[in-house]
């Protein structure tokens, strides 16, 4: 039997659901609606989410191709008591949200980021997350965010660890 | 002015809590999906769905038949097909509504349902619509041209006599994609009571109620439409987004199930509105100093073939036909031309963009021809206090800063050192350096395009909390927590003292669309004139407890005051003594934008209540090798009165900007023979973070005395103006001129 780990929970993968793409599955089946889809053909990344630490799109994605993964959902980013992570709070306070559409996907991404790269100059932070499409913000912010996160998150020794596995 | 950031829905949007249309589901809730015919004009429509009958989960299939009211609807002609029956205007036409219990087997079915047609002539160009044995596109009338409006202030033809320099010039722009990241849905439920409620992805409540109720054949009161969060409109989501509501609202009464319609960002791009391509043609006289005596001008902008908003889009163009100069002579004439191409509606900068685009390129080529500084050139002819318009409005009642914020843009950016420096084609290396600017100012809410009035209530609770509510709407924009902080600052409480209600069309009149940048002006003044009743009616009643007049009581520091502050109520102590009063602490405010007026025979009038006063600047580079053009430092300032969000006002410059350069640098929506094959953004491309610089957006407050809060508005402003100044700078780096959006630079031509 196939399964997957969603933001530290273990799922099975049924028969009839291997050619499902992980998108469908998270918001059609676990009804967990944060992850968005924008496009369906990978190219906006509204729809992003990390798996084994890395950032992927979760509608180019089949269950087939993700069992034995794990993930992590925009759901799985804040911590228990309903403190926000770090990046999340980066974005809240850098003014970076408009419509808000493509901000799960913008967090996901930094989050993939800021595992790999803890102190990212801005034009690494912009390559990084270039397939992020948004178009309310201009990206000024979102930049402004991520680097405000990873500033703290070094100063304050926080961890960059999503908060569902804390 | 509210230094951090806020905004009453940034922790459900960080956490994916924030509910947009698609991520509501109810059970007994079936699925709705569209079919098109692959027609671009056509007539004898049929459909046969008896196939998609048999496709196991299908419920039904929808044709115009079905339609217990009108199938055809609009914000001014009613024209638009929610489903075509007979003629096929456009590829973008939705024939069919297919309902199933599950998404999947509706996307089965919908392959299943065959549609035939007699194809016709189609009209695919300007050009060709305007010809006289032309097939007539549109409905209603009879010729292609559906709008036509006028601008009479002087006379052109005989200044042109004694002018030094001539220009004719002509541009060209293309058809845009709003591309608000969220594409449309809507959930539509029959509530017990035979009211069919909407949870749908719209920008405009309202307008989506008159299409539902139009389609139904019902009245208003039937139908409500919910505010819930929206994933960005930019104008976009208007006409179609509130179609998709209604064909689902059809399914939802006709099937006594909850509905769900979600667009597919394909079906998205194929059916809903663009923003105008435009053709445009100037003549322009100069005297030697750089003056501009004489203009003429001409424009076209393809409407498709529904009429949508054009006219309203194309008067904006007409009454700011010339940018922010004033002109002694001036005639413009502006068109708006039916074709059988995906039809144009609004979108964020509403027929100023286009303008723009020309006439600040024109402003440069006329200074270089001259060799007056383009600085100089602007300054020159720009409008001051107490100039008059080309519409003949004489700005004299708000301040006129436009020379203001431009001195602030060129110190900012170092305009005048870096302009030096600019290649103008020639540089030992690969590199090609220019910068350049635009100025702008851009009329405030509808104008005389449209009624222009808001509503706002405030309902203090008996334990000192109170929920606000306005006729605005939140399309990601930030403007309910922007009403938060108006009320906040007017009543002298704390921000968390303050509940937005989600508002519903059954809840507050129609306050009109959130467009045409009028959210904060209109909403405000609104929020405004509730708080004075507000505070009239506590006052009138505390003032005893307080020991004091009324007319002595203050509201400051989360306090009720006396005279000289001896007695102070909290507002729990307050609220708790109008209800032993039983008085309802509950007020009810309109505001009415200040009369403008409008000659459609001269285009002559009062246009605007007032403006906003732009200036754009933008540094980039050209590769010489391959002509690509790369943006490095923008800087942006911008007098919106007052800016109540600092960071939101920033989010919408730096937003703004980057639609705009989007449409100078890569954005073109591309149809083959009306058929749409730019589909989604692998073909149609936006600005990707590395495609943007770092930003600096300047705020400049000359406080408005037509707003009550002194604000004005930035949606627009910001986009409008970024192209020219790209264009302008590409000149200044490499010697071309582009009169053409996207911009493009062969290197062919950078090497003769
Ligand atoms: S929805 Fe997956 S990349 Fe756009
Ligand atoms: S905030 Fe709207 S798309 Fe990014």
């Amino acid at each position: 039997m196939n399964s997957i780990t969603i933001n530290g929970k273990e799922y099975t993968i049924g028969e009839d659901q291997l050619e499902m793409s992980l998108l469908n599955f998270l918001r059609e089946n676990l009804i967990m609606t944060g992850t968005k889809n924008g496009c369906e053909k990978g190219v906006c990344g509204s729809c992003t989410v990390t798996a084994d630490n890395r950032a992927v799109r979760s509608c180019r994605m089949s269950m087939e191709k993700m069992a034995g993964k794990q993930i992590i959902t925009i759901e799985g980013m804040e911590y228990p008591d309903g403190t926000l992570h770090p990046i999340q709070q980066g974005f809240i306070d850098a003014g970076a949200i408009q419509c808000g559409f493509c901000t799960p996907g913008m967090v996901m991404s930094a989050y993939a980021l800021l595992l790999a790269n803890p102190e990212p100059s801005r034009e690494e932070i912009r390559k990084a997350m270039r397939g992020n499409l948004c178009r309310c913000t201009g990206y000024q912010q979102i930049v402004d965010a991520v680097e405000l996160a990873a500033k703290r998150i070094k100063e304050e020794h926080l961890s960059v660890t999503a908060g569902c596995l804390a | 002015m509210q230094e951090k950031p806020f905004r009453n829905d940034g922790y459900a949007k960080v956490t994916g809590r924030a509910a947009y249309a698609d991520d509501y589901s109810i059970s007994g809730m079936l699925h709705m999906v569209p079919v098109y015919a692959d027609y671009v004009a056509a007539k004898n429509l049929a459909v046969d769905y008896s196939e998609a009958l048999k496709v196991p989960g299908c419920v039904r299939v929808f044709t115009a038949k079905d339609v217990p009211g009108s199938n055809v609807f609009g914000q001014i002609e009613k024209d638009y097909p929610i489903i075509a029956s007979d003629r096929v205007r456009s590829w973008g036409d939705v024939c069919a509504l297919v309902v199933a219990e599950t998404r999947k087997a509706a996307l089965e079915a919908a392959t299943k349902v065959s549609i035939t047609a007699d194809p016709v002539r189609a009209v695919l160009t300007i050009e060709e619509a305007l010809k006289d044995n032309a097939p007539v596109v549109p409905s209603y009338g009879k010729s292609n041209i559906v709008v036509e409006h006028k601008l009479r202030h002087g006379n052109p033809d005989q200044a042109f006599d004694s002018c030094e320099l001539i220009l004719e010039e002509e541009f060209e722009t293309q058809a845009i994609e709003q591309g608000y990241m969220e594409p449309e849905s809507a959930l539509c439920v029959p509530r017990h009571d035979g009211v069919i409620e909407i949870y749908g992805s719209m920008q405009h409540p309202f307008s989506t109620r008159r299409f539902t109720a139009a389609l139904l054949g019902e009245p208003l009161s039937n139908i409500e439409v919910y505010t819930i969060a929206v994933g960005g409109g930019f104008g976009g989501k208007d006409d179609n987004a509130a179609a998709v509501c209604a064909r689902a609202a059809l399914g939802a009464r006709l099937l006594k199930r909850p509905v769900k319609l979600t667009y597919s960002r394909e079906w998205s791009f194929r059916e809903t509105y663009k923003r105008h391509p435009y053709k445009l043609s100037y003549k322009v006289g100069f005297t030697s100093e750089g003056l501009v005596k004489a203009v003429k001008a001409k424009m076209y902008a393809d409407s498709g073939p529904y009429l949508s908003v054009t006219p309203w889009v194309t008067w904006r163009s007409t009454a700011q036909c010339f940018g922010p100069y004033s002109v002694e002579n001036i005639h413009a004439d502006v068109y708006g031309v039916a074709t059988n191409n995906i039809f144009c509606g609004a979108m964020r900068g509403f027929g100023a963009p286009q303008v723009n685009f020309s006439v600040e390129q024109i402003m440069d080529i006329a200074a270089h021809t001259l060799g007056i500084h383009p600085l100089g050139m602007r300054r020159m002819n720009m409008v001051k206090q107490g100039s008059e318009t080309v519409t003949g409005q004489i700005l004299d009642d708000h301040t006129v800063s436009l020379e203001e914020v431009m001195n602030k843009v060129v110190h900012a950016i170092g305009y005048r050192k870096k302009y030096e420096k600019c290649t103008f084609g020639k540089s030992e290396n690969d590199e090609l350096y220019g910068i350049g600017l635009a100025i702008s100012y851009r009329g405030s809410s509808l104008g005389a395009e449209g009624m222009d009035f808001c509503s706002a209530i405030i309902n203090g609770q008996f334990d000192g909390s109170i929920l606000l509510e306005t006729g605005i709407h939140e399309n990601g924009q930030g403007s309910e927590s922007v009403m938060m902080l108006i009320l906040a600052d007017e009543l002298g409480v704390n921000l968390d003292r303050i509940r937005y209600r989600r508002s519903s069309t059954s809840s507050i009149p129609d306050s009109g669309t959130t467009v045409a940048t009028r959210g904060t002006i209109m909403g405000g003044s609104a929020v405004v004139t509730a708080v004075r009743k507000f505070r009239e009616l506590l006052s009138f009643h505390l003032a005893e407890r307080l020991r004091c007049k009324p007319e002595e009581v203050t509201y400051h520091d989360d306090k009720i005051w006396g005279l000289n502050f001896a007695y102070s109520l909290t507002w729990e102590e307050a609220m708790r003594e109008l209800y032993l009063q039983q008085v309802t602490p509950y007020a009810f405010g309109t505001y009415q934008a200040p009369p403008v007026s409008w000659d459609d025979t001269t285009g002559q009038g009062n246009a605007y209540f007032t403006y906003v006063y732009s200036c754009q600047a933008v540094e980039l580079t050209v590769k010489k090798s391959t002509g690509k053009i790369t943006l490095k430092n923008v800087v942006a300032g911008h007098d919106i009165g007052k800016a109540v969000n600092r960071a939101m006002v920033l989010g919408q410059m730096y937003g703004g900007i980057t639609q705009g350069a989007g449409m100078a640098l890569m954005e073109e929506f591309r149809m083959e023979e009306g058929k749409v094959v730019t589909d989604n953004f692998d073909t149609y491309k936006i600005p990707r973070m590395t495609d943007m610089p770092e930003m600096t957006g300047i705020i400049i407050e000359n406080s408005d005395p037509h707003s009550l809060t002194g604000a004005k508005g930035i949606g627009e402003p910001a986009l409008e103006l970024i192209a020219p100044a790209i264009a302008n700078a590409v000149y200044n780096a490499t010697g071309i001129r582009s009169k053409k959006m996207p911009i493009t630079i062969d290197p062919e031509d950078l090497n003769e």
